[in-house]
């Protein structure tokens, strides 16, 4: 049988790492044209690209959930997926939630229930109960710990998230009635 | 305006909070860089053996790849052992991270690949070809039972226990008798930040470190003696730790490698651990206990006998204190202790949260409900029976203990007296219903510190001290501290900390800063009370004239007159007379060592726990926790909740889920990643109630704070341990409680 079809072993060089292109992608409301390879992730070109850091990486293999953001308001996890898939997608990180003089409800609640310690995985768990309030399945607590639990925290503040994503869903279910 | 400034003990938000949640706050990976290139390191699949070859011609081959380091082209460092040994390094001769073609444990460093790109640098380290000549390995404590030593005295804390009394003839007489075996494996930290450096070089080969670690002044000698600079070239930085629980207090491997690509490289570099890599930067170690111990006809305790052995690594020596608890916590005339440890072809264990005594406490307090259960006593009542009124290990007062007042307290809130003895007594539906009780006892301590506080003319206080904030409200309970000392508002108050520009502090661990940098922030704040109180006797007509500094008070941004508060001069104006710009005063603190010699100083803790078991499926269910503590005063009653909280949750990890599960014929973790090393989620966690009953102790630090990072984790695991006890009458020895053990 021929080598031919092996291309990476021991005596073939590296294959070469795949070349750059712009890429412009609509983050919290700005389109941003980066240079990015096809491989970066949508994690790494928010944090090492475009500088937007409040989105953490905490394991890159979509088991922690602190790379969580919003992409078209559907919550997912940045590291799994790659930036150039999202041209044209309308992506929210943390930073695009709300700034530390005017903020959003959810960080607001977050900093009242004293809903970390860290606060390594908050941006991730923030963007999550936004994803989760979009969704609009969660009402009672077992709903939210439930639906909440794709977002590891070790510091183990979970009672304070409960209970400060519980503070908006209701919230927002009264306004609604 | 009034406004109260009076904030120790209230319950304030995180000073810090605003830049948490809005993701501003910067982590050691965040820190924007010029010309920075990406180091990713290649870990060693093999557990012991040599290095043949490391293939780095194919990998340089690529453009963008900068360099490959392994041992074969690693500059020159620091000859002997010391130059390597950091704060925190136990006896042994530290790891050398790519010293020399030795393989010592699973996933050694072996090379780190340096690339234009992270994505390069990643891609290049995984197709690195790496051959190696394997070697026996041994990797298993169990095999190692007969091969414990007593370790010497080379880590700092390790206390050798003290045996008292004679624990076997007390043993032979006694009426009730239990001897049991007690195990976990090895856990592993798993801060939810990965381990990263980020280390700027300047044009003039100037380095600024930001380093995630849990002290500064640690990684910043550890770096200057390995490389031989001057700490002027090595600033080192932290501002905001992901979490640590002990992982950071030595400096880990990307601090070493980072900093040599730096200096080799001349440019800028950042080096991230994965999650894969975080298993191996130290862990608690696999540890097996054995307890035996005997009661007296009236349920008294007549003898304990506690032996531990753990694991070492082959270049280290590595020991906690597991056993002393034992020796302190219950009145006991005749105790035998004894702690050993067996060298592995592992990594080093390292300090976790509350070392030592959660491992012990979680040993002493399932055999005690063994023993409770074995001489037909409550087992609330019979820790009642043998409180220890003195510490009788060192026979010296306790400077303060109102453990008993925990005991009672949370009882009466958990309705203890309606827990029917028998197990397997309550049950809803096909859930058995169990309730447990245990606890534990932590060393309240304190260490030298030192702070620097400065006012500016209008009337805006900066206060610094090179302390970490892990997320245990460092910033928050200083800030406090500093406004009530001064008589400011929070909002006029900036703590600041992490960066060797700044006075001395020790590493954050062993739940010691509140009381160590929070002495030295107090007598900063005072040392300029001071040095304002002068200025405003300067000032014309001064209703302060002759005052001492104790005839005076910080209050509401006034200096004032303790005997007569309506003569008192506004702040502000004391200083914009003066004329100064600004006024700064530095203090360091250390502990009082006559009170330490006379007094046993430690906080203390009860846990109740409820558990409900499927009958048919073995899962556990916490559905209630409340966990009662006595650490001296509280500084912030919101910070402290949560630091107890999530002691809880790592409690019930430790019970239930948490376990490094090591392949040996291996060596190997196999359960390296997050999906497969359990920890709770939300979904988990139910009921937690914390209660702090405050004491009063002018003896322990001039804040009387005792610390709270540890002690809540004490008793958690044995108290569920306990409460599945009594729900299913099966009595689990070796956590974690997986249900296969329930079936």
């Amino acid at each position: 049988m021929s080598n031919s079809a092996t291309p990476n072993t021991t005596d073939s060089p590296a294959l070469a790492p795949p070349a750059t292109s712009p890429v412009t992608l609509r983050i919290n409301g700005s389109d941003m044209t980066l240079q990015l390879a096809p491989w970066t992730t949508l994690l790494d070109a928010l944090r090492e690209y475009a500088g937007l850091t409040g989105t953490k990486k905490g394991c890159d293999h979509g088991q922690c959930g602190s790379c969580t953001v919003l992409v078209d308001g559907k919550r997912i996890n940045s590291c799994l997926t790659l930036a150039m898939l999202h041209e044209g997608a309308e992506i929210t990180t943390i930073e695009g939630l709300g700034q530390e003089d005017n903020l959003h409800p959810l960080q607001q609640a977050f900093l009242d229930h004293d809903a970390f310690q860290c606060g390594y995985c908050t941006p991730g768990q923030i963007c999550s109960a936004q994803g989760l309030i979009n969704e609009g399945r969660a009402h009672t607590e077992d709903e939210i710990r439930e639906m909440m639990s794709g977002n590891l925290c070790r510091c183990g503040a979970y009672v304070g998230i409960l209970n400060a994503v519980k503070e908006v869903v209701d919230a927002q279910t009264a306004r609604r009635q | 305006m009034t406004i109260n400034t009076k904030y120790v003990g209230k319950a304030p938000n995180r000073v810090e909070g605003p830049a948490k949640v809005t993701g501003t706050a910067k982590y050691s990976a965040e820190f924007e860089v010029p010309n920075l290139a990406y180091g990713v390191v290649v870990s060693s699949t093999i557990a012991k053996g040599r290095i043949k070859s490391i293939g780095a011609d194919k990998v340089l081959a690529l453009p963008g790849v900068l360099q490959v380091f392994s041992h074969e082209n690693v500059p020159r460092q620091a000859w002997f052992d010391r130059a390597w040994k950091d704060d925190i390094a136990p006896g042994g001769s530290p790891f050398r991270p790519l010293h020399d073609d030795e393989v010592k444990f699973s996933q050694q460093p072996v090379a780190l690949v340096v690339a234009e790109t992270f994505e390069l640098a990643r891609y290049a380290a995984g197709i690195l070809e790496v051959e190696y000549k394997e070697e026996k390995h041994e990797t298993d404590i169990e095999q190692k039972r007969d091969e414990g030593h007593a370790p010497g005295k080379g880590k700092s804390g390790y206390k050798p226990p003290k045996s008292r009394g004679n624990a076997n003839k007390a043993l032979d007489e006694a009426e009730h008798r239990i001897r049991e075996e007690y195990i976990h494996g090895t856990q592993h930290h798993n801060p939810m930040e990965l381990y990263a450096s980020t280390v700027h070089y300047h044009p003039d080969g100037k380095l600024t470190i930001y380093d995630k670690t849990q002290g500064v002044y640690n990684c910043q000698q550890y770096v200057a003696k390995v490389f031989g600079l001057s700490k002027d070239d090595a600033r080192v930085i932290n501002l905001y730790n992901g979490g640590a629980f002990g992982s950071g207090l030595r400096p880990q491997y990307e601090l070493f490698l980072s900093v040599m690509a730096a200096l080799e490289l001349k440019r800028s570099v950042r080096v991230t651990l994965t999650r894969q890599q975080m298993f191996s930067i130290g862990h608690r170690p696999h540890t097996l206990q054995t307890l035996e111990m005997g009661t007296n006809p009236d349920g008294t305790l007549a003898a304990l006998k506690h032996y531990c052995l753990h694991e070492t690594s082959r270049f280290e020596e590595y020991t906690e204190n597991v056993v002393n608890w034992s020796g302190m916590l219950y009145q006991c005339d005749n105790v035998h202790l004894s702690n050993q440890v067996a060298a592995l072809d592992v990594y080093t264990p390292q300090d976790m949260r509350a070392p030592g005594a959660a491992t012990g406490s979680f040993a002493l307090e399932v055999a005690m409900d063994e023993m409770a259960y074995a001489a037909g006593l409550d087992p609330l009542d019979f820790r009642i029976r043998n409180y220890a009124e003195t510490d009788q290990s060192e026979n010296l007062p306790f400077s303060s203990k109102r453990l008993r007042d925990c005991y009672h307290l949370g009882a009466e809130k958990f309705c203890w007296s309606k827990r029917p003895m028998a197990p397997r007594s309550m049950r809803e539906g096909n859930r058995l219903i169990g309730w447990g009780v245990a606890g534990g006892v932590w060393d309240a301590q304190m260490n030298k510190a030192s702070a620097k506080a400065t006012i500016t003319a209008d009337g805006y206080l900066t206060v610094e001290s090179a302390a970490g904030e892990n997320g245990t409200g460092t910033y928050t309970i200083m800030t406090q501290i500093a406004a009530e000392t001064l008589g400011l508002p929070l909002e006029a108050v900036t703590f600041r900390l992490g960066d060797t520009n700044m006075p001395e502090a020790p590493v954050q661990g062993g739940s010691w800063t509140a009381a160590t940098v929070g002495t030295a922030v107090q007598k900063a704040c005072q040392a300029l009370g001071e040095k304002l109180l002068k200025l405003a006797q300067k000032m014309d007509d001064s209703p302060l004239k002759g005052a001492s500094l104790d005839d005076v008070e910080f209050v509401n941004g006034q200096l004032r007159l303790r005997t007569a508060p309506e003569q008192s001069v506004v702040l502000r104006d004391v200083l914009q007379t003066s004329g100064e710009r600004e006024i700064a005063a530095d203090s360091t603190a250390i502990p009082n060592l006559i009170n330490m010699a006379k007094y046993s100083m430690h906080s203390h803790n009860v846990v109740f726990a409820e558990v409900m078991v499927d009958e048919d499926l073995g899962t556990v269910h916490v559905s209630r926790v409340l966990n009662v503590c006595a650490a001296g005063r509280i500084l912030n009653q919101k910070t402290a909740r949560s630091q107890v909280l999530g002691s809880v949750v790592w409690g019930i990890s430790m019970a239930l889920m948490e376990e490094t599960v090591p392949d040996h014929r291996f060596g190997r973790y196999m359960n390296h990643n997050y999906a497969e090393y359990h920890i709770p989620v939300n979904a988990d966690i139910h009921n937690i109630e914390v209660l702090f009953v405050e004491e009063e102790d002018p003896y322990v630090n001039p804040l009387g704070v005792k610390g709270i990072g540890e002690l809540g984790l004490l008793g958690v695991a044995a108290a569920i341990t306990n409460a599945v006890y009594h729900a299913t009458g099966k009595r689990v020895r070796r956590l974690p409680i997986y249900l296969d053990k329930l079936l």
